[in-house]
């Protein structure tokens, strides 16, 4: 009874909230019409829902699985030790690859438009794991991160327009300078955490864009800069197919450096010590860690990805403007490492994919897309808060055992 | 008898509230010296004074590394003084939750091991050694604290006296010449708080380690330390040797006259 009478009022509830966008219908004579069946449906569907919702919560609480019995500990650990099994790595590491490489000769989906998809979603990749190294391993919520995307685009982009530099001498010129702006970034907010954290780097984000706005005389302000080249060959010209395929294998290995320099690094001194100020700063710092050190090492890292990623996508598009760094952009950055999984490298790889792909094509529910990424978000913040992959270890080889095993 | 650590005047300050008032304390090589006094009476303040997680109001701190060399504390950043060779443990547990066991005690040997970002990429031979050595002595460590067959286990996943003894077990990781102990036993039953004693014990024999220990377990306290600091409302009121204290009036009128939680 209790819950029939909650489900009514949340359905009452979201019939009221929801009557002025639903209900109302304005019509172009200046009256309104009130659309009482929509909210009738709505109403209903809220109750059901929320009837399914408390019978959910209800089992969870008892500490049941949604369906069948009792849910079993050992579980997970079952499902980690696939993950963790080496030949099922090996071999789903080698499906993947194979499938990445042979993808634009893939008859059907190697038209320019979905190998450009492909690409973008490859610099996503390169985009969350690079803010997965400073959120993820270090702990630091940063909302700006779009700020140093834009920082490496527009460095390819003006270096070009201005000095007619190429891809590859300012590939590495925008991780410098990406480089010297986290760590610009870095200092003063050293000792800010969490939601004062996130708020000053949401700040330079913005700061960032409407710099890119409004410095009219050198960044053109709102009409961006065009013509940016895409990589040369060994200066062999290309036609549009083949500087798609390139650019894709291009992405593709930063992709897969990435991965590799960023496994590396969680596994290292360093990579232990930014997990470890994650955990407790003071505790951290009471082991020896100089949290300074290892935050600004956080940032410039972190921004550096950003900005190799920034150069790419303006190779890509071959046209940059402000309106492509907005906040919008850090917000589904960030996403895709709390979709995949702090911290956890192949989640937050799947988690940029997902989000990249799924609305590329799941076009038929384009009207909805806000709408399905936002309701993907609140069902994984409720069923799955820590992300799709937890788990993720290292594995260690302790010389006394192995001595053991002899 | 070389002095490990000397704090003279010792004065901290929280707005209107003094929680240290003008503390001397000295302890020498290899000593397990006991810090006791009723709740609030400025002991972890203390603690975070010297391990320069405070900036105290006044006073000097010296610690004696085993070269000789006599270093001040002053003004030194919390790590610094890690690597100088003071370890602490804190008073609610403080490990890394989420990683496992060994990772926390190889957090511990950051300031004696050297591979930064460049040698993480490039994993040559040397950085490849050097982090199977922390791996190896890692182990070590857990051995000696009884904790190795939980190596891969989540730390927040182990019982409450294990974390105690992880906590131990991290701090030893940092080679420190002083062990700062923050109410060890609290929480654990006689068996555990037996065990600990001997650990504190054969640690001090194993690695010339001096202790100061904050603890709330008297019979702990009166069988473990050397010497014993008493301190009530921020100063401290009687130090001596075990007996010296229990016979001690003031010692005993402030601990009946208190609530009588010690
Ligand atoms: N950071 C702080 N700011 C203000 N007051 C503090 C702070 N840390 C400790 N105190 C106060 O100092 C006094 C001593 O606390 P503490 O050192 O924790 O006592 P204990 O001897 O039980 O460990 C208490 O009154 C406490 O409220
Ligand atoms: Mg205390």
């Amino acid at each position: 009874m209790q819950r029939i009478f909650k489900a009514l009022v949340a359905a009452l509830w979201f019939m009221v909230l929801c009557a002025p966008i639903m209900g109302l219908l304005l019509l172009p004579d200046g009256t309104a019409s009130f659309r009482w069946q929509r909210l009738a449906v709505l109403g209903t569907g809220i109750f059901f829902a929320s009837l399914l919702w408390q019978w959910y919560f209800e089992k969870k609480e008892r500490g049941e699985r949604l369906f069948g019995g009792k849910a079993q500990a050992e579980e997970p650990v079952h499902r980690e030790s696939l993950l963790r099994n080496k030949s099922f790595q090996r071999i789903s590491l080698a499906c993947v690859c194979a499938f990445m490489i042979a993808m634009p000769f893939i008859p059907g989906i190697n038209s320019i438009y979905q190998i450009t998809i492909w690409i973008s979603a490859l610099i996503y990749v390169m985009l969350a794991l690079g803010l997965n190294i400073i959120v993820g391993l270090a702990g630091q919520l940063v909302l700006g991160y779009a700020a140093f995307y834009a920082i490496g685009a527009y460095t390819y982009g003006l270096l070009y327009q201005f000095f007619g530099l190429g891809f590859w001498v300012c590939l590495p010129i925008a991780g410098i300078v990406t480089v010297l702006c986290g760590l610009a970034l870095g200092f003063p907010v050293l000792r800010l955490r969490g939601d004062y954290l996130a708020i000053v780097t949401l700040g330079f984000g913005e700061i960032v864009r409407l710099v890119l706005i409004n410095w009219d005389s050198v960044t053109n302000g709102a009409r961006g800069v065009s013509g940016i080249p895409r990589p040369a060959l060994f200066g062999c010209p290309m036609n549009m197919q083949w500087s798609t395929t390139y650019l894709y294998y291009m992405s593709f290995l930063a992709v897969v450096v990435t991965i590799v320099v960023i496994t590396r690094l969680k596994n290292s001194r360093v990579g232990l010590a930014l997990q470890a100020m994650r955990e407790d700063e003071i505790a951290s710092e009471a082991m020896g860690i100089n949290l300074t050190q290892v935050k600004l090492t956080a940032f410039a890292l972190s921004s550096a990805w950003a900005g190799f990623a920034g150069v790419l996508f303006a190779a890509k598009t071959s046209f940059i403007n402000p309106s492509s760094f907005t906040f919008w952009e850090s917000a589904m950055m960030l996403s895709m490492v709390v979709l995949g999984g702090m911290g956890s490298i192949l989640g937050v790889t799947l988690g940029a994919l997902i989000l990249v792909l799924a609305p590329e094509y799941l076009r038929a529910f384009a009207d909805y897309r806000m709408l399905l990424f936002g309701a993907t978000m609140v069902v994984m913040m409720i069923f799955r808060p820590q992300g799709l992959v937890t788990g993720e270890r290292r594995h260690y080889r302790i010389s006394a055992l192995e001595r053991k095993g002899d | 008898m070389e002095a490990v650590l000397e704090v003279k005047d010792l004065i901290q300050d929280f707005g209107g509230l003094r929680a240290l008032n003008e503390v001397d304390l000295t302890i020498n090589k290899k000593e397990i010296v006991a810090l006791i006094g009723p709740n609030g009476a400025g002991k972890t303040t203390f603690f975070n004074c010297i391990t320069g997680i405070y900036t105290p109001t006044s006073g000097t701190m010296f610690l004696r590394t085993p070269d000789g060399a006599a270093h001040a504390l002053n003004g030194m950043k919390t790590h610094q003084i890690t690597a100088l060779g003071m370890a602490r443990t804190f008073q609610n547990i403080r490990l890394f939750p989420e990683m496992t066991v060994l990772e926390n005690v190889m957090i511990g040997r950051h300031c004696h091991t050297k591979a930064g970002i460049l040698q993480a990429l490039l994993r040559d031979r040397a950085t490849v050694a050097e982090e199977q050595d922390t791996v190896d002595r890692s182990y070590a460590l857990l051995e000696t604290v009884h904790l190795a067959e939980y190596w891969d286990e989540t730390a927040k996943n182990l019982p409450y006296g294990a974390q105690r003894r992880l906590e131990i077990a991290r701090a030893m990781a940092t080679e420190p010449c002083l062990l700062l102990l923050d109410e060890p036993a609290a929480g654990m039953n006689p068996q555990e708080t037996l065990e600990l004693k001997r650990l504190i014990l054969s640690l001090r024999e194993t690695h010339d380690l001096a202790v100061l220990l904050i603890e709330h377990d008297m019979s702990m306290v009166m069988s473990l330390s050397d010497r014993i600091y008493v301190m009530q409302y921020g100063s401290p009121i009687a130090s001596g040797t075990p007996e010296e204290i229990s016979k001690n009036p003031e010692v005993i009128k402030a601990y009946l006259g208190e609530s009588g939680n010690a």
